[in-house]
C-alpha cells in the first residue's frame, strides 16, 4: 500500500523533472555559453542536495518497479511481495550509500 | 494515533454513474500495461548507466558542462542511448501520469483538459529532445569557450 503511494509520487516527481531536464539540456543547441550559464546555477549545495533527492526517488522507483514486474510475471511473486519490498529497500540503501558519498563529497568538498 | 486510510482509486467511492466509456479500449489498455513493464526493464539499464557515467565517473556532477555533453554526443553510441532513454522515459512517464489523471480527476472536463496539456507537453518535449540530439554540433562556429578538445582541429 505505502509502496504504491511511494511509487506514484516518485513517478510524478521524476516526470516533471524530466520535462525540465530536456529543456535545460536543449540549451546546448543555443550556445555553449547559454548551457554553461544555466548548468552553472545548479552547482551549489542546495541543487546538489536536490539532485541527491532525485536520484533517491529514481532508484526507489526503479527497484520497486522491478518488484511490481516480479509480482505480475513470477509465479511466486505474490507470495513473496513483502520480502521483495525488503529487497527493494536493502538494494536502495546499497545503491545510495556509494552514490551519496560521491555526490556529497563533490558538492561539499569544494573540489 | 489512527492509521490514515487512503482509498484505492475506483474502489467504489465513485458512483457507478460516473463510470467512463464502456469497453472498446480493452486492447489499448493491455498494450499500455505491457509497455509500462517492458519499458521499465529497459529504463533501469539506460537510466542507471546514465546516472553512473554522469555522476559517479570522473569528477561527477561538477564536471558537467558543454564540453562534457559535446564529448558524449560526438559518439553515435551515446546519441542512440539518450534517444532511446528520451522516448521510453517520456512515453512511460506520460502513460503513468495519464493513469493518475484518470484515477483522480473525476469530472469529464477536468480529465480532458489535464490530458490535453499532458499530451501537448509530451509531444513538445519528445520532438525538441530528438531534434537536439540529431542536429547537435559539438564544435559550433564562432563559439570560443569550453569546446571539447577535439574541436581544435578546425
Ligand atoms: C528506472 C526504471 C523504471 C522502472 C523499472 C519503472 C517501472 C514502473 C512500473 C512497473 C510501473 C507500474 C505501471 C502499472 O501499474 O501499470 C510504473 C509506473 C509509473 N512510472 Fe515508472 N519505471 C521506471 C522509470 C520511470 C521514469 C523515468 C518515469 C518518469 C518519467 C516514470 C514514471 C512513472 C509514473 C508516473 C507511473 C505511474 C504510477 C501510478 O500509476 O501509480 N517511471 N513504473
Amino acid at each position: 500500500m505505502w509502496s504504491w503511494v511511494g511509487h506514484r509520487i516518485t513517478g510524478v516527481v521524476i516526470f516533471f523533472f524530466l520535462l525540465v531536464h530536456v529543456l535545460d539540456t536543449s540549451l546546448v543547441r543555443v550556445s555553449p555559453e547559454a548551457y554553461n550559464a544555466v548548468i552553472g546555477t545548479y552547482k551549489n549545495p542546495i541543487m546538489g542536495l536536490g539532485e541527491a533527492g532525485l536520484v533517491a526517488a529514481i532508484v526507489f522507483h526503479a527497484f520497486n518497479g522491478l518488484r511490481i514486474i516480479a509480482i505480475d510475471f513470477w509465479k511466486k511473486g505474490n507470495k513473496y511481495q513483502a520480502q521483495l519490498l525488503w529487497a527493494v529497500l536493502i538494494l536502495w540503501v546499497v545503491a545510495m550509500v556509494p552514490f551519496l558519498i560521491r555526490q556529497l563529497s563533490i558538492v561539499f568538498g569544494g573540489n | 494515533m489512527a492509521t490514515p486510510i487512503i482509498d484505492a482509486p475506483r474502489s467504489g467511492k465513485i458512483d457507478v454513474k460516473y463510470n467512463r466509456s464502456k469497453g472498446g479500449k480493452g486492447s489499448f489498455e493491455m498494450v499500455a500495461w505491457l509497455f509500462m513493464r517492458l519499458s521499465g526493464v529497459v529504463l533501469v539499464v539506460l537510466i542507471f548507466g546514465h546516472l553512473f557515467v554522469n555522476l559517479m565517473v570522473g569528477d561527477g556532477v561538477h564536471a558537467i558542462d558543454f564540453g562534457f555533453v559535446a564529448g558524449k554526443w560526438a559518439s553515435p553510441f551515446w546519441q542512440i542511448w539518450d534517444l532511446l532513454m528520451l522516448w521510453l522515459a517520456m512515453l512511460h512517464g506520460t502513460n503513468g501520469v495519464r493513469t493518475i489523471i484518470n484515477d483522480y480527476a473525476e469530472r469529464n472536463g477536468t480529465r480532458m483538459a489535464l490530458k490535453t496539456v499532458l499530451y501537448v507537453a509530451t509531444v513538445v518535449i519528445i520532438v525538441l529532445g530528438t531534434l537536439v540530439i540529431f542536429t547537435f554540433d559539438p564544435c559550433p562556429a564562432g563559439a570560443v569557450t569550453d569546446l571539447p578538445s577535439f574541436c581544435t582541429a578546425r
